[in-house]
This record gives C-alpha cells, structure tokens and sequence, in this order.
C-alpha cells in the first residue's frame, strides 16, 4: 500500500552531501579491507570503487526523486587459477550490502551440477532452488561455461541458462548473478550464448600476480595463521616463488597456499626432530630450511 | 443466522482480517525466515476444517534467505490455481518442535459458499452434527 507522493521534488540546485553519505555507508570500511587485505589486482579494485561509486549516486539521486531504473551488477569474473576470483565474489555480496543495493548480503556458490538436472524435468526445478536460495543475496557460477556443452545438443545445461537469462532479467532487484571462469572458456561460451553475455554489465578481467604481490601474498596468509617467516626464509620464499611459477600448473595464489602447507608440515616436522629448548617464537617461525626442502630448488 | 461475515473461511492467522498484501505477507515470511523456519505453499480447493493436508505447490523451500524467492512461488501458485484457496505454511524443524509454526491463507476463491450442517438421526434420538462444505457437492477441480 503506497501512498502517492505527494511532496514535490527538490528543486534543482539543492545541496547535495555526497561526502556525508560515503560516511555514513560504511563502504569505506569495506573498501580499505579490500586494499588491506587484497594484495594486486589493481583493475578489480578499480572496478569495484566504481560500482560503489555508481551505487552511492544512486541513492542520492533516489534521495532527491531522481528515479532510474536500477542498474544491472551481474558480473563476470575471468582470470586464470588463484587469482581470487571466488574471494572477490565473496567480497562483493558484503559490499553490494552494505551499499543496501541487495537486501542480505550471503553469496550462493554453484557449480554446473547443483544447476542441471540428470534427466528430463529435473533441470528447472533444481536451478529455480538454487535461484531462490540466492536471492537478496549473489549467485555465484563458478566455472560456467560448463553450462553449455555444444558438442551434446539434447544437454539439459540450455534450458538452465534460459532461466538464468529470465530471473537475470526480471529479478534485477532480488540477486547478483556472477559467473566466472578462464578467460578463453568464457569468451567461447558467451560467444554461442549472446543473450548471457549482453545481459552482464560488468565483465572484470583478473590479472596474474607478480612474484613481489605473491610473496606479500604469502605473508599475508601466514600471518593470519600467526606464523612468520624469518629473515632467509623470506628470501628463500623469494627465490622459490620465481622457481614455481615457471613451472607448469602454477596456479598463483592457490599454488602459494599449498607450498605454505608444505612449510608447515617441514617445521613441524624439523621442530618435532629437535630434543627440547623450544621457544613459542620457534612454533611461530618458519626458517629458510623448511622453504629450501622444496622439490623446485632440487630440480636445477 | 450467519455468523461469519462475508463467509469467508477462517483457518490460520489474520484470517479474520483483510486479505494480506504482498507486502505484508513479504513480512510475515521474513520473520519465518529469521527463525529458521522451512517455508512451504500449499493450496485446496476442500475447505473443510479438518481437511489438514492440502496438496504441496513445490516442494518446502529450505535455506532461503529472503522472501522474494517465496513470494514468486506464491504467485506462481496464484496463477495456476487462481481460484483455490493457497495458505503459506512456516515449519520448525528444531529439536522439540517439528511443526508448522505459522500458517495463513494467501488466496481464496472469488465466492466462498461456506458451510452448513448435517444433522444424522441416531439411536435414542441422538443427534450427530457434521460441517458439510457446499463447495464439495461439485467434483474436485471444479468446485470453484
């Protein structure tokens, strides 16, 4: 039950306080988190400022009886393994509401089998699930040009894109579809799937990392686990992420992650090995050995 | 004598008000989902108060987060079966629980022809009352 308007709007040269609203929202919190806590990806960032900053004039333009119709924000995440991808996404329901432009914030990720069914009539059923289950909230499609399968012309994966495509239309203001994938895999699906591609405004490229962010990387993901590298460590750490990444399957931040276990298992490993004189720093400290055990520095 | 206003049925909550609006069943919904409840639609067209089981629209809409979802269920459920009664129904699975917590009516029929009693004669000149729902004189499907 909407009462009509009945004040008139604003007259056109009323101040309007863009600085009090960035204050009051506080995407800046979410904002400097990001920085903080992403180490790189200079254009995702940049992307996500300026749909934060779209948003923000949005609502000040709703503020002042400026109606528009609300702007799409599915978006399509495409970058090669670990380069935070899924951790953006995840970043990106909490900004999208705190920006109140999705009503609670959770992010729903699938995959192909949680959207196709097996047989006939399974499909609808099982993606509208899933579609509800996102709403006021983000979708995100982790590989999903698996969707499509053109080589399998009776596959059920074109009637879950259909209501994908349907729901991304008219449900604007219930949910976030993002998809993402490998660059090429992406280009090739929205290339047989033009309305999917036409229907997402944000399409945001993801860079791989240099060796300095992913040793920033690194120590950033040892320190949440409160342990640090010593001085050689670090070093070796260096001299080992140039080795690893010209190997095949690097898969950037993933690939750091894994050789940290690695680390992990060496200390505990070298720790358990030495007889007494344990200090809480050794329990904390990863030394150069535990790094130069790698396999990459014994295959030169 | 006519008791009831209008006729219309009154099972669940708010039934003896207006019909709810969108908005308002969008509240209802979100407090059911605040608390854990599945939500579920279901809709009949036999109104008899003892007729507990109506016929599921879906399945129970588990781990949702927000209304929307539902309401666009609830109005797929309105366009199929326009004229039958469709109630929302809240389930509380916790320990000690394990039952619908909330239940209102969403859609009713245009006309709601009510009901009247039957009286069955019994021995000693007993008298066994029954409700008897005029609507179910018509086959189902047809009855509104």
């Amino acid at each position: 039950m909407s009462e009509p308007n009945e004040t008139p709007p604003p007259p056109d040269d009323t101040p309007v306080d863009l600085k009090a609203e960035y204050d009051a929202s506080h995407i800046h919190e979410v904002l400097e988190k990001l920085d903080r806590e992403l180490i790189g990806l200079k254009p995702v960032k940049t992307r996500i400022r300026e749909i934060a900053a779209l948003l923000l004039v949005e609502r000040m333009r709703k503020k002042m009886a400026l109606t528009a119709e609300t702007p799409t924000l599915h978006m399509c995440f495409t970058g090669n393994p670990g380069t935070g991808k899924t951790t953006v996404a995840m970043r990106m329901a909490d900004i999208l509401h705190k920006l109140e432009y999705v009503r609670e914030g959770h992010m729903v990720p699938v995959t192909r089998d949680d959207l196709v069914g097996q047989y006939i009539g399974h499909t609808a059923p099982k993606t509208k699930e899933i579609i509800k289950k996102a709403m006021g909230g983000v979708l995100f499609i982790d590989e999903a040009y698996y969707l499509y399968k053109p080589e399998n012309e009776r596959d059920y994966g074109q009637e879950s894109i259909e209501i994908l495509l349907q729901v991304m239309e008219n449900n604007r203001d219930d949910l976030v579809v993002i998809l993402a994938g490998y660059k090429d895999k992406i280009d090739r699906f929205f290339h047989s799937n033009p309305g999917m591609r036409s229907r997402i405004a944000h399409h945001v490229d993801f860079p791989d990392y240099q060796p300095d962010e992913l040793l920033a990387i690194a120590k950033l993901m040892l320190a949440q686990q409160n342990y640090r590298l010593s001085p050689d460590a670090e070093k070796a750490f260096a001299e080992y992420i140039v080795r690893r990444m010209e190997q095949p399957q690097f898969a950037n931040a993933r690939s750091i992650r894994n050789a940290l276990d690695r680390c992990r298992l060496r200390q505990a490993n070298r720790l358990f090995a030495r007889s007494g004189g344990l200090r809480k720093v050794d329990l904390m400290t990863i030394e150069a050995e535990d790094v130069l055990a790698s396999r990459v520095f014994s295959e030169t | 004598m006519m008791t009831n206003h209008g006729n219309r049925i009154t099972q669940g909550q708010f039934s003896f008000l207006p019909d709810l609006t969108d908005e308002q069943i969008t509240a209802q919904i979100k407090y059911a989902l605040n608390n854990g409840w599945a939500v579920s639609v279901e809709y009949t067209d036999d109104p008899h108060p003892r007729n507990t089981y109506w016929e599921m629209f879906g399945m129970p809409m588990f781990d949702l987060k927000d209304p929307a979802g539902i309401l666009m269920e609830i109005n797929n459920c309105r366009k199929t079966f326009s004229n039958h009664y469709i109630r929302v129904t809240a389930f509380d699975s916790s320990r000690g629980w394990e039952t619908p917590r909330m239940s209102f009516i969403v859609n009713r029929p245009k006309d709601e022809p009510g009901f009247g009693v039957v009286r069955q004669e019994g021995p000693g000149r007993t008298i066994r009352y029954t409700v008897h729902s005029y609507a179910t004189d018509k086959p189902e499907g047809g009855r509104y």
